[in-house]
């Protein structure tokens, strides 16, 4: 049984969008182009003779004050959702299929409108004037057909579809928005030669015949030519509002009444997540200030928030903005909690008993509260644990990780990396490069040559402008060549020991003709 | 059937004999002194790091590595407070659990307070102060440590410290050109309150080769602890 679907279409929508965005009128001739070819162009440009698939050059020969936009996917949907959004508000239960077509159940509408024309009429009213968007709509039986009664704003009676599919081309098959990829056009061109020049011969086809010879996306094809569903429209749930908003009066400017509005904040904040049944692990505390200032910082956590949680992260950040250097020039007006990352409630289950000293988790979580506090003190990314992963140098293999985000390694650690140094390895690792330089017994700069040889051996290092140190022993050159895709890296490590009281152990690296100290083993 | 009882209770987790309980007065301790490589266990008067206590460690931040390793492995969390040039990779070889490792490399004018809030909620901290830390603050925060149960591992200089550390050594394995630095023979010295002033001093290879201390942790320890 196919649905009754309304289709709301836009035509050219990637064109319109990117007028809008532009702020340009929609009447100038306009093209969207992807891989120097045109995907969707404006009726302006398109009475000037310019078609989909045309070069860029080509078009701009026919209509030379042609205004060209790039292709951007994520452009057409952003602007595309205040238009659903207007269409929601008249019928619920609303799919956006792509950018420029919404699809929904005619059946609730009608019941409330009269008839499916009234429905219709209202929806392109709406929709212009609301958005001043130009849309058509398209009713009938099934997605598929709905979405090409629509390009001729038409209503298919019920039960008509395969009628009304019959005498269009069998090119309808593959549409370009659709981005069904090669084979479709291959399977269109196919039927094409075959001698199936529309819809309506190719539904004629029994499907175990078009099963045995044109495969799965055959019989998809084929279940469209029918009029058969390929699918039921999946109804959107508009998103819930999780945030929470407060008005401070008068303005908030000393910590000890921000603390106050944290802990109320807090738990309507809470309350409302709880009765959507979901826990935050990713926070979002906004405020803006009487003179328009507008702040705000992300809390990112490791498990799901608390009531408490929720308000110690908000009292820290206000206290955070009160007492900084560069406080705000005025009280806070307007605070705002948006959860940025919500999960299922039943992950923030609370231990009925909290185990003794034999749980195992209890060091952990008493260490969590620690590190939370700290970074409450220094800010989220104050406080880090390592990963190791794969790499050559001491610090290449270390990836530090702020404390609650996922501890992920930055290379495969179990590859083979030639030219890593064997353990031990430095226990200091500057942070910060230490210039250094090696010259050998006449005084002359060490360097490696293209064949990682060194030109000399070490005799003396100069530690950074200091006095000169004889070098007790010493090894390498350890070389890598890495990263040669993108930016070659040539690397060469030293090891070196200097002759003085603490008998000082380093790791040399060279890098582009320059040495540093990579590493100190003390 | 008084001993298949008695056999079936003390099989049960968490249940000993009153012999067990009462056999040494080192097993007492237990629980109040987190554990230590094997090799370090004779430097400290306590055979491992007591819970409370201020353990100053000078000259080398591998050995400040080794008095973490083995209590990571035991479970328990430790942070490092301003190092922000800490070899993680060496923590790793040493055998420490990087994982239980936490890392507040720039605490900044916040020292104290950072100091303070992870001592309340981890078993080991070490610390190393850039110089603005009045000596009435560190005994503040040794008295939190005291109180807390955290053993603070100050890098350093501190006042009030109940056991210090001296480490120097020297390097082998490299040559004129050929080998690599394999270990380093240390002598460590400790000098202390109570019961280590006396004072102490012994020899050890840290780090061993392949970059584990010797003593090594045993095989059942590593797997225990790694997932």
């Amino acid at each position: 049984m196919t649905v009754r679907t309304l289709v709301v279409w836009c035509p050219d929508w990637p064109v319109t969008a990117a007028l809008s965005t532009a702020g340009l009128d929609q009447q100038v001739p306009a093209a969207v182009f992807a891989a120097n070819r045109v995907v969707a162009c404006s009726a302006a440009a398109r009475a000037e003779g310019v078609r989909r698939g045309d070069r860029r050059r080509t078009a701009q020969g026919r209509c030379p004050e042609l205004v060209v936009f790039e292709e951007d996917l994520e452009r057409d949907a952003r602007v595309f959702e205040p238009v659903a959004a207007a269409v929601e508000r008249l019928a619920t239960g609303i799919e956006v299929v792509r950018p420029g077509l919404v699809a929904l159940p005619v059946r609730g509408p009608v019941g409330y409108f009269g008839s499916e024309q009234a429905v219709a009429e209202r929806l392109i009213d709406q929709v212009a004037g609301e958005q001043g968007v130009e849309c058509q709509v398209g009713i009938a039986d099934g997605l598929y057909a709905a979405t090409l009664a629509a390009r001729t704003g038409l209503v298919v009676p019920a039960g008509g579809s395969a009628e009304f599919l019959a005498p269009l081309g069998i090119a309808e098959l593959d549409q370009p928005a659709e981005r069904r990829g090669p084979e479709r056009a291959a399977l269109v061109d196919l039927l094409r030669r075959l001698g199936l020049r529309t819809l309506g011969a190719f539904a004629a086809l029994t499907e175990r015949d078009v099963a045995s010879r044109f495969g799965a996306d055959g019989v998809c094809a084929h279940r469209l030519a029918r009029g058969a569903e390929e699918r039921p429209p999946s109804r959107r749930r508009p998103p819930d509002d999780l945030g929470v908003t407060q008005t401070p009066d008068p303005p908030l400017d000393r910590v000890d009444a921000a603390a106050f509005a944290a802990r109320a904040l807090a738990e309507s904040l809470h309350d409302k997540l709880a009765a959507v049944g979901l826990a935050c692990t990713r926070l979002g505390v906004h405020a803006r200030t009487e003179h328009g200032e507008e702040l705000g910082r992300v809390w990112r956590c490791a498990e799901p928030l608390t009531p408490t949680g929720i308000a110690d992260r908000v009292r820290w950040q206000l206290d955070g903005w009160l007492r900084a250097e560069d406080r705000p020039t005025a009280g806070l007006v307007r605070l705002w909690l948006v959860p940025e990352e919500v999960v299922d409630a039943t992950a923030l289950q609370l231990g009925l008993w909290h185990g003794g000293a034999e749980d195992p988790g209890t060091g952990a979580e008493r260490a969590g509260r620690a590190l939370v506090r700290v970074q409450g003190l220094l800010g989220p990314e104050g406080v880090f644990t390592g990963v190791l992963g794969g790499g050559r140098g001491p610090s290449d293999r270390v990836r530090a990780v702020p404390w609650g985000e996922q501890r992920l390694p930055s290379a495969d650690p179990d590859a083979p990396w030639p030219g890593r140094l064997p353990a031990p390895s430095p226990a200091t690792v500057p942070a910060e490069p230490v210039a250094v330089e090696v010259l050998d017994d006449s005084a002359a700069p060490v360097g490696v040559t293209g064949r990682h040889v060194l030109t000399g051996a070490p005799a003396q290092v100069v530690l950074g402008g200091g006095p000169p140190r004889a070098v007790l022993a010493w090894a390498g050159p350890w070389s890598a060549e890495e990263r040669w895709w993108e930016r070659e890296r040539r690397r060469s490590r030293l090891q070196v020991v200097l002759d003085d009281a603490e008998q000082t152990a380093l790791l040399l690296v060279r890098e582009d003709k320059r040495w540093t100290v990579e590493g100190i083993y003390d | 059937m008084p001993r298949s009882a008695t056999a079936s209770l003390a099989a049960l987790n968490g249940v000993s004999r009153l012999s067990e309980l009462t056999r040494t007065p080192a097993d007492q301790t237990v629980g109040r002194v987190l554990p230590v490589l094997d090799g370090l266990a004779d430097l400290l008067p306590w055979g491992g790091l007591r819970r409370g206590s201020t353990v100053v460690v000078r000259g080398s931040t591998t050995l400040l590595l080794a008095l973490l390793a083995a209590a990571t492995v035991n479970g328990s969390w430790a942070a490092v407070v301003g190092v922000p040039d800490l070899g993680l990779l060496a923590a790793a070889e040493l055998g420490v659990v990087v994982h239980r490792l936490a890392l507040v490399p720039q605490p900044g004018e916040q020292l104290l307070a950072v100091t303070g809030a992870l001592l309340d909620g981890f078993d080991l901290v070490a610390v190393r102060q850039a110089g603005e830390l009045r000596e009435a603050d560190a005994r503040r925060l040794s008295a939190r440590a005291r109180n807390r149960g955290a053993v603070l591992v100050p890098f350093g200089q501190w006042p009030g410290a109940d056991l210090e550390l001296d480490c120097t050594g020297r390097w082998s394995g490299l040559g004129e050109g050929h080998g690599y630095l394999r270990q380093r023979e240390v002598v460590v010295r400790s000098r202390g309150r109570g019961a280590a002033a006396r004072g102490n001093q012994v020899r050890l290879v840290l780090p061993g080769q392949d970059g584990i201390a010797l003593p090594v942790p045993t095989q059942a320890e590593l797997r225990r602890v790694l997932p």
